[in-house]
């Protein structure tokens, strides 16, 4: 049967869509021009300036503070409640899965508003906790996508077999399921720290006047004159963030002996 | 899988006591945290809609329903409006450029499809305000585009790419076509072609195969799709910030506008509590579909 073009011409312009722009911009972080349109010769001149850029240091400071923060509570909460969910089959679970679910789909914007009004409600001064308490929320439940999601093909008669053999739950939790679980929960881990170093939308509207995040830092930079300057960060950034993923990739393969594309992430 | 048979336990009877007192114990942690930080706060976002502003940038105390009217506001219409074509437009293109894609994905060769997919996925994980600034250094008037335009003589150079509805399409449909792909994809790739072939031997056209057996076959795909990009879309405020301007403005950034330049709160709020009744429209929408496609077999499936 002959085959139509239009899905092969379809998928290789989408394609040259998808990089043209992160190709041009990562190209001319390294322009020594400060016109985008003319080419003045390969230079570290902008990454030199990044260097001395204070602002860029104290906003990424925060974010690892925020990142780190958020992960672990998120990882924790985000690993019983996926237990939990796979575990027991109740109504309980079902509103559980639903509360889950719902954070996944709601736009953004709709979170950072109700958590500043909630926050402004209780009289909670804005800063780098109120950031932290938005991130946990969203991360939450991506971790514990992607936790049930290696759980699905965690066999429970282990367990049962180490509670035979007299562990007690304790022993059950920290030497069978925790290690046999751990590929899991650090994608899930590494997705929240993304996700949480990545994140301006839900932090633009809790952070308040002094806790800039990276994001943040990066935004105002965005408005306030576009330097060359974002073009080197903007590079630095995506090559972080691939090297992340791709470990997270790579943790979500093994064992399982197939890739999950996406992590997970926003589905 | 729930519970091993009890029948084999030492003391069987205690055993789900136990077991239920653990649920409680995981469970408590995430929807403890929820409850407080997801559901409390939508629902103080509704209560505050009907309170008045002061003037510090606070809530004031009784209850009101003048936030409620101001919502009246001549230019709300037209922002509403252009929210929602802008977002039916964004579903619209990510399907019509989805659909082949998620098919050729789904059809190429083992050995090229995992590169695909990836090639595919790898503008998921990077930073979604430097993607956006991507195109705003593309379509800047010193720009490059702007520069090959205008020496093609397709543009005259006064003319702004930026700051109009049709940059912020643009970068919306670059930002959304991802999670349209991916679900396509997904369903494509399970799709049994072997019904296709049967079509066409049967004297269908591969036009009206590809629509009337294609389609229909990845039917919730093509939901999830329009779901994970339409709803996004309505909530959109950094892409019509960046690219917009004034005259691209969506309800996102009237609800940032109203809670960050004007400190109107309530006003804020109420605008949000529009645009979440806006969100849920769809997702019952497509609740009730699902659930009503599930009680109904899909013919095209078990015929395999």
């Amino acid at each position: 049967m002959k085959t139509s073009r239009v899905p092969a011409m379809t998928m290789w312009l989408t394609l040259v869509f998808f990089y043209l722009p992160i190709a041009v911009l990562v190209l001319d972080s390294f322009n020594a021009s400060r016109f985008a349109g003319t080419w003045g010769g390969f230079s570290f001149r902008w990454y030199a300036r990044l260097w001395r850029e204070q602002e860029i240091w104290h906003a990424l400071r925060n974010s690892m503070l925020v990142g780190v923060a958020a992960t672990v509570v998120s990882t924790v909460l985000g690993t019983s409640a996926a237990f939990a969910l796979h575990r027991y089959r109740t109504r309980l679970q079902a509103a559980h899965y639903a509360l889950i679910y719902t954070p996944l789909v709601v736009p953004e914007i709709l979170m950072g508003m109700s958590l500043l009004i909630l926050f402004v409600s209780l009289r909670v001064q804005l800063g780098l906790f109120t950031v932290f308490l938005a991130h946990v929320t969203f991360c939450l439940s991506y971790v514990t996508m992607v936790v049930l999601a290696r759980l699905q093909d965690f066999d429970y008669s282990i367990i049962e077999a180490a509670m035979d053999l007299g562990a007690d739950w304790r022993q059950a939790l920290w030497r069978v399921l925790i290690p046999l679980l751990a590929p899991g929960i650090m994608a899930g881990a590494l997705l929240a720290f993304t996700l949480s170093i990545d994140d301006f939308v839900t932090t633009f509207f809790v952070a308040g006047a002094g806790a800039t995040t990276l994001p943040i830092r990066v935004y105002s930079m965005i408005k306030h004159g576009a330097t060359p300057l974002i073009n080197a960060l903007s590079t630095l950034l995506l090559a972080l963030t691939f090297l992340v993923v791709w470990t997270a990739q790579r943790l979500i393969r093994d064992n399982s002996g197939r890739a999950v594309p996406g992590g997970g992430e926003r589905r | 899988m729930k519970t091993a048979p009890s029948s084999v336990r030492e003391p069987p009877a205690r055993r789900p006591d136990r077991w239920r007192s653990h649920e409680w114990i995981v469970t408590l942690p995430s929807l403890g945290w929820l409850l407080a930080l997801f559901i409390a706060p939508t629902l103080i976002v509704f209560s505050i809609a009907f309170k008045p502003a002061d003037l510090f940038g606070g809530v004031g105390p009784g209850w009101t329903l003048d936030t409620l009217r101001s919502l009246g506001n001549p230019n709300y219409p037209a922002i509403v409006w252009r929210t929602l074509w802008l977002s039916l437009a964004t579903t619209a293109v990510c399907l019509l450029v989805g659909i082949p894609c998620g098919y050729y994905l789904a059809r190429a060769p083992i050995r090229w499809r995992n590169t695909l997919v990836m090639l595919t996925v790898v503008p998921f994980w990077t930073s979604f305000l430097v993607r956006i600034f991507a195109w705003k250094h593309l379509l800047h008037p010193e720009g490059p585009v702007r520069r090959v335009l205008t020496a093609l003589g397709l543009c005259d150079s006064a003319a702004t790419l930026l700051y109009n509805p049709g940059a912020v399409l643009l970068v919306m449909i670059y930002t959304y076509l991802p999670f349209a792909i991916l679900p396509i994809y997904a369903a494509a790739e399970k799709f049994d072609y072997q019904l296709i072939e049967a079509a066409t031997d049967l004297g269908a056209t591969r036009w009206r195969a590809f629509r009337s057996v294609f389609l229909p076959g990845i039917r919730v795909a093509i939901f999830t799709a329009v779901l994970v990009v339409f709803i996004p879309c309505l909530g959109s405020f950094v892409i019509p910030d960046v690219v917009g301007g004034p005259s691209a403005e969506m309800i996102g950034n009237k609800i940032a506008q109203r809670a960050f330049s004007d400190r109107n709160l309530p006003h804020a709020a109420a605008l949000s509590a529009l645009l979440t009744l806006a969100v849920l429209a769809p997702l019952i929408v497509a609740w009730g579909a699902r659930n009503r496609s599930g009680r109904r077999a899909v013919p095209v499936q078990e015929a395999s």
